[in-house]
């Protein structure tokens, strides 16, 4: 079975006043179907860069990075955001919720760019919200949820419109122990129950353990990875 | 959930500063309205005007009377139906501020000209049989209350001394562009005066209207009429009433060319004051356009959602405004003395303007916050610290 994510020669950099900033540096990777990666390492070590290129909202410099047999490194700014929404659920460190739309309506965004109706929209949104637990917080706005609560409505969002993948930066950086700890049980879950193919950028051990696999990235090499 | 949803949630997020924007535009608007309403008023002294009739003045100016003989001669021109004449009186009615068109005219040949005047063939009757009579329009009888067999006294100043008038009648006006604000009183009246107090000026008349039968035929017609008098004392200027009225006009241009600048900077001040806010919008949003891009939507959909928002804040700023214009531009219609703009109303073209100048503020307000999500990568704007 080919590999989810196959990531091959990737190089990433930045020019800032006519400067190259080198981010990555030659990155080879593979994450199979269904794995749980953690990627670990210490601010600016790029791990966060690597993230937004296999969620194809970054372009690489040099390297193919191929997701699900599709090297998304070659796609046109429209064909990428009709990838990301058909292939990849996005979990951001602070939620990121519109703040003017209820947990439903939030949830129910992605969803606007399918040719679902209306009913088929409500129970998708219904079906993910009641997987991370918040089937009666549907009508709440974000500003009426707690942190944990608000991170689960985005794992909802992530998942609505059932991605193969899932990318989370830091989502538990923001939260306290136990919200922590709801939330890697949901991301855990989502990846044993449900097969998703699951990356997860964290700072922190605790956060990474629950992962199946993890690597560590510095001053961006993939310098070793660890089971 | 719709994208319009979002966009009309987004409009309302800051509701004090969406009241704000919709309240400068609503009175920007208005503003706007009265201005062309002003404008327009102005201007409707063209649009009275008619093409089969010619104006015939003195060529130096305006102001220079004609000899009474010329009205004779013009009669006697191949295809020109009647002809009548007409002089500038002013005086004064009680004070300064009532002020009202007063004109001497010839009693015989004046409504066979300008059939827009409409009287009753008593009133006709009554006017030409009296010599100091008098005819006013609908809107000052109403005004003034003056009623048939009133006496109306001026207070000349061109002609000065006291001057008194009985109404005989009082005109209707036929077209909506017709001037219902004139009185007009017979020429004889004062030109019997005229000859005992001041003998040099007496025979003398401001100027002449002739109709034609053809109104194709105005400019031969105004060449012959001005090569008649071509080398005389008073050599003459022929022109339609439409190219009179247009050239009268003119000679307000500058502050009418000022109205007409101020109205339309109105217009880009509340350009500004919504693109202002679609902006200050967009930019606290930067993180959240990102965030939408990440879950695919795309920079085309997000320029909608936008435009969506702009479009909302203009429209009903928009509407409040044309709800107010009305019933503003008719308290001023009352409170305006009706000689100054004897019409004084929305005009479809005004509603049109405005109509347009709505349009374009909200297309163009988010023009900039457009290009501000479609230049903004992902990466920076998930980034954004706001």
């Amino acid at each position: 079975m080919p590999p989810a994510i196959q990531v091959t020669g990737l190089a990433k950099s930045y020019f800032r006043d006519g400067h190259e900033i080198p981010v990555l540096h030659n990155i080879n990777l593979n994450v199979q179907q269904g794995d749980f990666l953690a990627l670990m390492g210490p601010s600016g070590s790029g791990k966060s860069t690597l993230l937004n290129l296999i969620a194809g909202i970054d372009r690489p410099t040099r390297g193919e990075i191929v997701v699900e047999g599709a090297e998304i490194g070659r796609m046109s700014e429209s064909q990428l955001a009709r990838w990301r929404a058909d292939n990849v659920g996005f979990i951001f460190q602070f939620y990121n919720l519109i703040p003017v739309l209820t947990a439903f309506d939030n949830v129910a965004l992605p969803l606007l760019l399918t040719k679902l109706n209306k009913a088929e929209r409500r129970k998708h949104v219904e079906t993910a919200l009641g997987i991370v637990g918040l089937a009666d917080r549907m009508k709440h706005y974000p500003k009426q949820l707690s942190g944990g609560q608000e991170q689960r409505v985005a794992i909802a969002r992530a998942i609505v419109s059932d991605p193969k993948i899932l990318v989370a930066d830091e989502p538990t950086g923001d939260l306290d122990r136990n919200s922590a700890a709801e939330i890697l049980t949901i991301i855990k879950r989502l990846n044993s129950e449900f097969g998703k193919t699951v990356i997860m950028v964290t700072h922190d051990p605790h956060a990474a353990e629950a992962a199946q696999s993890v690597m560590h990235l510095d001053k961006g090499d993939l310098i070793g990875a660890a089971a | 959930m719709r994208l319009f949803r979002l966009a009309f949630k987004n409009a309302f997020r800051h509701r004090f500063r969406a009241l704000l924007t919709i309240l400068a535009m609503a009175v920007a608007l208005m503003a706007f309205g009265v201005l062309r309403t002003v404008v327009t008023a102005w201007n409707v002294g063209i649009d009275a005007a008619q093409a089969d009739r010619l104006v015939t003045r003195q060529a130096v100016s305006f102001i220079f009377p004609l000899p009474l003989a010329y009205f004779d001669k013009v009669r006697e021109i191949e295809g020109i139906e009647s002809v009548t004449h007409s002089s500038w009186f002013g005086g004064i009615y009680i004070d300064r501020q009532n002020f009202f068109a007063r004109f001497a005219i010839d009693a015989e040949t004046f409504f066979e000209v300008y059939p827009e005047y409409m009287l009753t063939p008593e009133e006709t009757e009554n006017f030409k049989k009296q010599r100091n009579a008098c005819v006013v329009g609908a809107d000052i009888a109403k005004q003034y209350g003056f009623k048939i067999g009133d006496k109306i006294t001026l207070e000349g100043d061109i002609y000065p001394g006291t001057w008194d008038f009985i109404v005989a009648g009082i005109y209707q006006p036929k077209f909506k562009s017709t001037d219902a604000t004139a009185m007009v009183f017979h020429w004889h009246y004062l030109n019997e005066r005229v000859a005992e107090d001041w003998p040099t000026r007496a025979n003398l008349t401001g100027w002449l209207t002739a109709k034609i039968a053809d109104g194709n035929r105005a400019a031969e017609i105004s060449a012959q009429i001005d090569d008649l008098f071509r080398n005389s004392a008073a050599e003459t200027k022929t022109e339609t009433e439409n190219e009179f009225a247009r050239g009268f006009i003119a000679s307000f241009g500058a502050i009418f060319g000022a109205m007409n600048f101020v109205s339309f900077t109105i217009v880009a001040i509340i350009l500004l004051v919504v693109a202002n806010t679609m902006l200050m919008a967009a930019r606290e949003r930067t993180r959240e356009y990102a965030v939408l891009k990440t879950l695919g939507f795309s920079v085309g959909q997000i320029s909608a959602l936008i435009l969506m928002e702009s479009t909302i804040l203009s429209i009903v700023g928009g509407t409040l405004g044309l709800g107010l214009i009305a019933p503003l531009i008719a308290g001023l219609a009352e409170a305006v003395p009706k000689a100054w703009f004897p019409i004084f109303q929305l005009e479809p073209i005004t509603v049109f303007l405005l109509a347009l100048a709505v349009v374009f503020i909200a297309l163009a307000a988010a023009i900039f916050p457009i290009r501000r999500v479609a230049r903004a990568t992902i990466v920076e704007g998930i980034r954004f610290a706001g």
